[in-house]
């Protein structure tokens, strides 16, 4: 009989195995189930995996990954400092919406000002805007203890709800004829976060290098990065060693809601383009998934940021190519965070061969 | 000496290449905001897709993305189709416009067809219908057929289109009943199954019996099915919701567009249009109208629907008050395009405030 047994330590090894297995997996099931659906397994993982690398139109898709992976990265980074000291923060779609909206809405206001300084402070006011919706869930908690998992969670809805509003009156485009939508503001160049379309660099990008490097410095070399991880691992001992939780999990919730609230300013200044009812796609969930797979440390979050990246661009592309359903590719996307969740385990526990005894 | 002998070269070079791109067969690229068996609009621009690609037969390639989300995502998977040689690419909603466009500018040879927008371009022609039309014939007949005298209208976005809808609706429910009243609820969404049916609930909670649905799914209509009340198929037919709930339709009719427009492509005659067709051009259907409507009703639908068609009336015709009570239409006067275009308010008598 088969048991699991807790093991004393995490297995370290393990813990760098999973993600590499889970996503052996998902190519083995994945290839079954395009299979059951009469495509070839081979060339469906080829076109999510190899040719958005290396294909014939890789020029076009390898700055796409950028594009994609960058707020995925820039969220997941933020989300991981919370998550590695228990403090849940699921909002970070919402939080995202509210940067958009709080950048474009200062970009806006200065149209058609052409000047140096109408970008940055674009950027200060996503960072507000995203660390502002996430204080929301972090002062309820910590004044009234309320759970920031449901909290941050519904503020997601509101923010849509808000983001519907703008995009329907006070943002709204005056040249639009009444549709939807405000002005494109890739036609503002002062406004613009692209640095470069055609290699796909937007200061996104950039940002998301900076955060990897950022959360890195402050997990390993600083004070409240030891907090951090103090508090996740052991919460009272973290309490004795002087950790005050709710200057924390404000920290925590700040720091993901900023970043969440510039990954959004960054995606509306450049490959959104402009306030609009749908604007947001899903980043803030998916991220979560990203934060996981790269096992809440930065430089995994960098390769799990750009891994699924690729899943979505290749996915795509395996759309069009071969035909393929786009449920069966969410469902191949789902398969991912299946198998690392169930390989986990494999951290915590092992398999053991037991003999049943006899009584 | 040597600059010309290369540029030559490169000229044959680039004239073979053309030829030789030439003689594959045409690639016609459709992009859906939904997925394509969501029973309403994406399904009906696929089925169009279809028809086209049986009419042309082996003539045409035929490549298709559902479940597209509007923006950044959007831009993308339209570059890959222009990338992968499609040569005309359709876009089939409200939201590719601006992606739409962007594409466009880079690859100037391929052509573009973008539905329900206004933004063109030499390689980008748009299209829409003037569903407006079939507003008029169901909206008559929710009039006729609502005992409570309330009458629901589920909105997906407040653009023009749908307000355009809701007006229509209203003037041709009040000219078969004086007393019909309109509850406008919107869902922010074009196809949310979910949200429909709670719409549609909602809507029957406060007493309405009739429901005209402007988002994509059969939702409303199941729900309808069960509350005893009645509703109209979108974009579809949604005949196998009749003879109850389902009174009659608005179909949109893609088909003969997209063979039109592929036709232009493979003769080289293909030049940017605008085209808003409605009931005569055949891009708006009525569906068959059910026996729960009584025959003079029938009738009298039928009449409006061929006085529409031939063109002795327009749908908004004077006198017609906007909502805060103030002059719109003359007496006998027809509203313009441009103002149909950028529809953004009520006409008198609608009930609730156009989200802002």
């Amino acid at each position: 009989m088969i048991v699991l047994e807790k093991r004393p330590q995490p297995s370290r090894a393990w813990s760098l195995a999973t993600p590499v297995l889970a996503v052996v997996a998902t190519m083995v099931f994945g290839g079954l189930l395009f299979a059951l659906l009469g495509k070839n397994p081979v060339e469906a993982i080829r076109t999510i995996f190899w040719d958005p690398l290396f294909g014939e139109f890789a020029f076009y898709y390898r700055p796409q990954l950028l594009v994609k992976g960058a707020p995925l990265v820039l969220i997941a980074i933020g989300l991981s400092l919370g998550f590695k000291a228990g403090i849940w923060n699921i909002g970070a779609e919402g939080q995202y919406i509210m940067g958009a909206i709080c950048g474009a809405a200062v970009g806006l206001a200065f149209y058609p000002l052409d000047a140096w300084y109408v970008f940055p402070l674009m950027v200060l006011g996503g960072a507000l805007g995203g660390w502002a919706w996430a204080m929301i869930p972090g002062i309820l908690k910590v004044r009234f203890g309320t759970n920031e998992i449901l909290v941050s969670l519904m503020l997601v809805y509101v923010a849509e709800q808000l983001l519907a509003s703008m995009s329907l009156g006070l943002l709204k485009n005056p040249e639009g004829f009444g549709f939807p939508g405000s002005r494109n503001l890739n036609d503002y160049p002062s406004a613009s976060s692209w640095i470069s379309q055609d290699l796909g660099m937007h200061w996104g990008v950039v940002a998301a290098f900076i955060a990897v490097i950022f959360a890195y410095v402050l997990l390993n070399r600083h004070m409240a990065g030891f907090h951090i991880r103090l508090t996740g691992d052991a919460p009272r001992a973290a309490r004795f060693a002087g950790v005050h939780p709710g200057r924390l999990i404000l920290f925590c919730l700040g720091v993901s809601g900023a970043l969440a609230g510039l990954a959004g300013l960054f995606e509306v200044a450049g490959p959104a383009g402009q306030i609009t009812i749908d604007f947001n796609t899903g980043y803030g969930f998916t991220a979560i998934i990203v934060a996981f797979l790269g096992r809440l440390h930065p430089v995994g979050i960098l390769l799990a940021g750009g891994l699924m990246a690729l899943t979505y661009i290749g996915g795509e592309a395996a759309q069009s190519q071969m035909a393929l359903p786009a449920a069966a590719i969410q469902v191949f996307q789902g398969m991912l965070l299946f198998f690392l969740l169930a390989l986990d385990l494999l951290t915590n526990y092992r398999l053991r061969l037991k003999t049943r005894e006899v009584a | 000496m040597k600059l010309t002998k290369l540029l030559a070269g490169v000229a044959i070079g680039l004239g073979l290449a053309t030829a030789g791109m030439a003689q594959d067969k045409p690639k016609i690229g459709f992009i859906y905001v939904g997925p394509v068996n969501d029973g309403g609009w994406s399904q009906h621009h696929h089925e169009a897709a279809m028809a086209m690609k049986e009419h042309f037969g082996d003539a045409v390639e035929v490549v298709e993305r559902e479940n597209v989300p509007e923006g950044a995502d959007a831009e993308r998977a339209i570059t890959d189709m222009a990338l992968k040689g499609a040569d005309l690419i359709f876009t089939t909603s409200f939201g590719f416009m601006d992606p739409t466009i962007n594409v466009a500018k880079k690859f100037p040879k391929v052509k573009f067809e973008h539905a329900t927008g206004y933004k063109t371009a030499d390689n980008v022609g748009v299209y829409s219908a003037r569903f407006y039309e079939g507003r008029a014939v169901t909206g008559f007949l929710a009039g006729k057929m609502t005992k409570t005298n309330k009458i629901g209208y589920i909105g997906s976005f407040p653009i023009p289109e749908v307000i355009r809808g809701i007006n229509s609706t209203f003037i041709h429910a009040k000219k078969a009943n004086p007393d019909v009243e309109l509850s406008v609820v919107w869902v922010n969404t074009w196809f949310d199954p979910a949200k429909e049916a709670d719409a549609t609930q909602a809507l029957i909670d406060q007493g309405v019996d009739v429901v005209l649905a402007h988002t994509d799914s059969t939702a409303p209509l199941a729900v309808l099915e069960k509350s005893g009340g009645y509703g109209f198929g979108q974009a579809a037919d949604m005949a196998e919701f009749g003879p109850k709930p389902r009174l009659s339709s608005i179909i949109d009719e893609w088909a003969p567009y997209y063979i039109a427009r592929t036709q232009a492509v493979i003769d080289g005659t293909w030049a940017s249009d605008n085209t808003w067709d409605g009931i005569a051009a055949g891009m708006v259907g009525i569906g068959e109208i059910s026996s729960e409507v009584p025959a003079e009703i029938k009738a009298e639908a039928e009449a409006l629907k061929a006085s529409i068609e031939s063109g002795e009336y327009h749908p908004f015709t004077g006198p017609l008050n906007k909502q805060d009570g103030s002059t719109w239409l003359a007496e006998g006067e027809v509203a313009d395009d441009g103002t149909l275009a950028g529809m953004n308010f009520y006409v008198e008598g609608v009930k609730g405030d156009i989200p802002q």
